[in-house]
């Protein structure tokens, strides 16, 4: 009995001297006690975001999606796009373009201001659109102000841009970010003219907006934003339970299933072009009829039910349904599931017993996983004996993408412009994106015409050529357009979906 | 003195080898930092100017050696991805880990001494069974799912703290301490396990030697022979362990940061792997090492002073 009573008189000792201990931090440190409910902080709100905005936070040289989908807040161009898919005057007030359609002519708007509080002037334009032009490094923007021939201001609100040839899609680079001039901190410190400003970052933790009062368009409704870096599925789920994060997209439809009173799904789509995407180089896959015989033999339709619980919309080439005019809706049933055509097509081309084939797959992308999880069972049917192979990222990028080594693999390929040609260029013959190793002479010169043709219907319609082309010739097995679940805490109103992969924070707001 | 030079110099050997082992791992594993930092979007121009940029072109031992350089002179290099200095990004987070690491071990010596001099000598008594059965039970859980379980129960359903909200250390420091309490008993629960069957079995073996049978038979208190003389020597492997523990316990902290989703080392080394952040991943790697040759150290320090035979500097 002695003993125990010790033992009990060390451990209500101890803990009695920590909990003291701790206690006198706490005196030292008056801090005000954490609120566990919201509401006592209405005009704040706390989004999960999956990754953290890992590269440079310059506008000019970011690459990563994620990245993007944040900083569109902070940023603007001349230009900027709607949730409806058009680029309306941002920076600029208004325009026009030349009749020889290679001179746009912008007048900026009055009263624009950075967040450092500068006014931007056409010196200002004139020095970001020439930094773009000339940027090394990873922007997508390069190449595609590699055409400007000149840019100059023509008075204190003009500027004039000149190309070297008539390009129907030029005008949609011009959103890329106007930056104060020489200001050289925008890869730690950005400063922008968007609806909100950024504040700080913590690495694998967070990043802080807080609303820019002196922006010129409607102001952002919430004062702060937190972007909370959540990793773990598991704790992204509590923290949304616990009422730590108001908002978190791109979620699985298992994840939001778990949800429950507290919450509302707003259903978007993820503006991805899913597709097993097949080696065209690699055997047995350089046999048009084999990659046919895929096409035929997976179920997109059954993907969707059991990995995406239903949500997901098909797709049947290259390109996906919010790009509006550009998308060809005829194509998405060009395949039919059907297992005999499959092993026909597999015989005539000389695998009447099927083959072994690997399904490479980025380990950090679920929803990738589950659909190759799922093709792999598919193609049992025709024989076809599937492995799939998880990669890290880096790999993938490595090994797959640039190295090309790999057979196929499941991703999800996106638009960095809101343009039908951001997504068709890479499967020119010697495009250097064209990963899959996509030959067709047809869409070589069907791609080319498109360049030169300024007719906007004309133009639409090579587009859509292009699109039957790749459907035709099987070059991938096109799989859907991803939902995009967003958890939206009841309350919070305002959420916009757009046809590019951004997240527009300033419309939010709490009700009431 | 001697002692202490010995220690330095493994010391400074184990760094400079852990650090030449994170610079061959890397150089083995495929995945290259300008390829993850261009995407999807690189043109092997750009990425053959962003190599040079960050001085990815030049061989492994010239890169391994200008490492090496900076680090001894104080320069820890600048992340890749956040362009950050590697020292302003690790700072905080190391704060919040070492934080974390101690509230754990605090609860590990705290609990599991008491514990296990309770239940030593009482064995073959009734429950022993259930006692081993929850024991082995606690060292079988793993941190991670104890972490989830905790909270849960904690964190969402009794909101004895806010899951996911973890108050700034700087600002709310008693908050965060709060915080970190409840990843620290899912870090401790298996090695709280650990510690009480360990000093057990030493404490029994101990009891059931020629001097305890002395100093019972002068007549002395059982439990002050427990005290005064079996404790201390029963102790002297515990300490052993309790040093080896104060290194896993940095181990376990990188899942269980993941699960409560704090923003310590852990998760930052994890993403700079996969980032292939070097800079950053050579900085942590250095800083782990340090820390385990030091709770070496200490435990043989602190063994020495409890166990005179130790201080020879032989080899009991």
């Amino acid at each position: 009995m002695n003993k125990r009573k010790i033992a009990g008189l060390i451990t209500t000792g101890l803990l009695a001297a920590m909990l003291s201990g701790c206690g006198g931090d706490a005196a030292q440190t008056p801090a005000p006690q954490e609120s566990f409910q919201h509401q006592a902080i209405p005009n704040e709100l706390t989004v999960a975001i999956a990754q953290d905005l890992d590269d440079s936070l310059d506008p000019h040289m970011t690459v990563a999606a994620g990245t993007k989908e944040i900083m569109f807040n902070v940023f603007e161009g001349l230009v900027k796009p709607t949730p409806d898919g058009d680029l309306v005057p941002a920076v600029a007030s208004d325009y026009t373009i030349s009749d020889d359609r290679t001179t746009y002519t912008f007048t900026l708007r009055d009263g624009v201001k950075f967040h450092n509080g500068q006014t931007v002037t056409a010196d200002d334009v004139v020095w970001s659109i020439r930094r773009c032009a000339d940027a090394e490094g990873g922007s997508s923007l390069v190449e595609s102000f590699s055409a400007v021939t000149d840019v100059a201001a023509l008075d204190d609100k003009t500027v004039a841009i000149t190309i070297a040839e008539p390009d129907n899609e030029f005008f949609s680079y011009l959103t890329a970010a106007i930056l104060p001039k020489d200001y050289d901190k925008q890869d730690t410190a950005p400063v922008g003219t968007g609806p909100f400003r950024y504040v700080s970052r913590s690495a694998q933790d967070n990043v802080v907006l807080e609303r820019f009062e002196d922006y010129w368009g409607t102001p952002a409704k919430m004062d702060r934003v937190t972007l909370k870096v959540m990793e773990n599925p598991d704790s992204l789920l509590m923290s949304l339970q616990s009422g730590a994060v108001d908002l978190c997209a791109h979620m699985t439809s298992s994840r939001v299933a778990q949800l429950e009173e507290d919450f509302y799904i707003a259903e978007g789509t993820m503006n991805l072009v899913q597709a097993l995407y097949l080696n065209n180089a690699e055997k047995p896959f350089d046999d048009v009829r084999v990659r046919q015989a895929l096409c035929y033999a997976v179920d997109r339709q059954q993907i969707l039910d059991l990995a995406f619980d239903g949500y997901g919309s098909l797709i049947g080439s290259s390109m996906y349904p919010a790009f509006g005019k550009y998308f060809d809706d005829s194509l998405t049933n060009y395949y039919t599931h059907d297992v005999e055509k499959a092993k026909a097509l597999l015989a005539d081309a000389g695998y009447p017993d099927g083959f072994d084939m690997t399904i490479t797959v980025p380990s950090n992308y679920t929803p990738h996983i589950d659909t190759a999880q799922v093709i792999a069972e598919q193609l049992k049917a025709v024989g076809i004996n599937a492995k799939l192979e998880l990669v890290e990222w880096g790999t993938w990028l490595s090994d797959v993408y640039s190295g090309r080594q790999f057979q196929s693999t499941v991703v999800g390929l996106d638009a960095s412009t809101m343009t039908a040609r951001a997504l068709l260029a890479r499967f020119e013959s010697s495009a250097k994106r064209n990963f899959i190793n996509y030959q067709s002479e047809e869409y070589d010169a069907l791609y080319a015409k498109a360049q030169t043709t300024f007719d906007d219907a004309q133009q639409t319609q090579l587009y859509k050529d292009l699109e039957r082309n790749l459907a035709e010739n099987a070059a991938n097995v096109y799989i859907q357009d991803l939902a995009d679940l967003v958890a939206v805490r009841k309350g919070l109103e305002g959420l916009r979906f757009y046809p590019i992969y951004v997240l527009d924070l300033s419309t939010l707001e709490w009700a009431g | 003195m001697k002692y202490a030079a010995k220690r330095l110099a493994t010391l400074l050997v184990t760094m400079l080898l852990v650090s030449l082992l994170a610079f061959l791992a890397f150089e083995l594993i495929s995945g290259d930092p300008a390829e993850i930092m261009l995407g999807t979007q690189a043109t092997p121009e750009c990425l053959a100017a962003l190599r040079a940029e960050m001085g990815l072109d030049q061989p492994l031992m010239v890169r391994c050696l200008q490492w090496l350089m900076g680090f001894f002179s104080g320069d820890l290099g600048t992340s890749y991805h956040y362009k950050q200095p590697v020292w302003e990004l690790i700072a905080p987070k190391m704060a919040v880990t070492l934080c974390l690491s101690a509230i754990s071990f605090l609860l590990i010596i705290v609990v599991s001494i008491p514990l296990g001099l309770l239940s030593a000598g009482r064995s073959g008594g009734r429950g022993e069974g259930l006692r081993t059965a929850v024991n082995q039970l606690c060292m079988a859980v793993p941190a991670f799912f104890t972490g989830m379980l905790l909270s849960w129960v904690f964190g969402v359903a009794l909101k004895w703290f806010t899951a996911g909200r973890f108050p700034d250390l700087r600002e709310d420091f008693w908050g965060a301490v709060q915080y970190l309490f409840f990843a620290a008993v899912a870090i401790a629960i298996p090695r709280i396990a650990m510690t009480v069957r360990m000093l057990r079995s030493t404490v029994n073996s101990e009891m059931g030697k020629d001097y305890v049978r002395t100093a019972i038979s002068r007549g002395n208190d059982r439990g002050a022979v427990l005290r005064r003389h079996v404790l201390k020597n029963a102790v002297v492997p515990v300490v052993a362990f309790l040093a080896q523990t104060l290194a896993e316990i940095l181990a376990a902290g990188v899942v269980v940061e993941q699960v409560f989703a704090i923003p310590g080392l852990g998760r930052l080394l994890v993403a700079s792997i996969s980032n292939r952040d070097y800079p950053v991943v050579q900085v942590i790697v250095v800083l782990l090492a340090f820390w385990v040759v030091l709770a070496g150290t200490l435990a043989d320090l602190i063994q020495q002073r409890i166990d005179p035979r130790l201080r020879l500097g032989g080899s009991l």
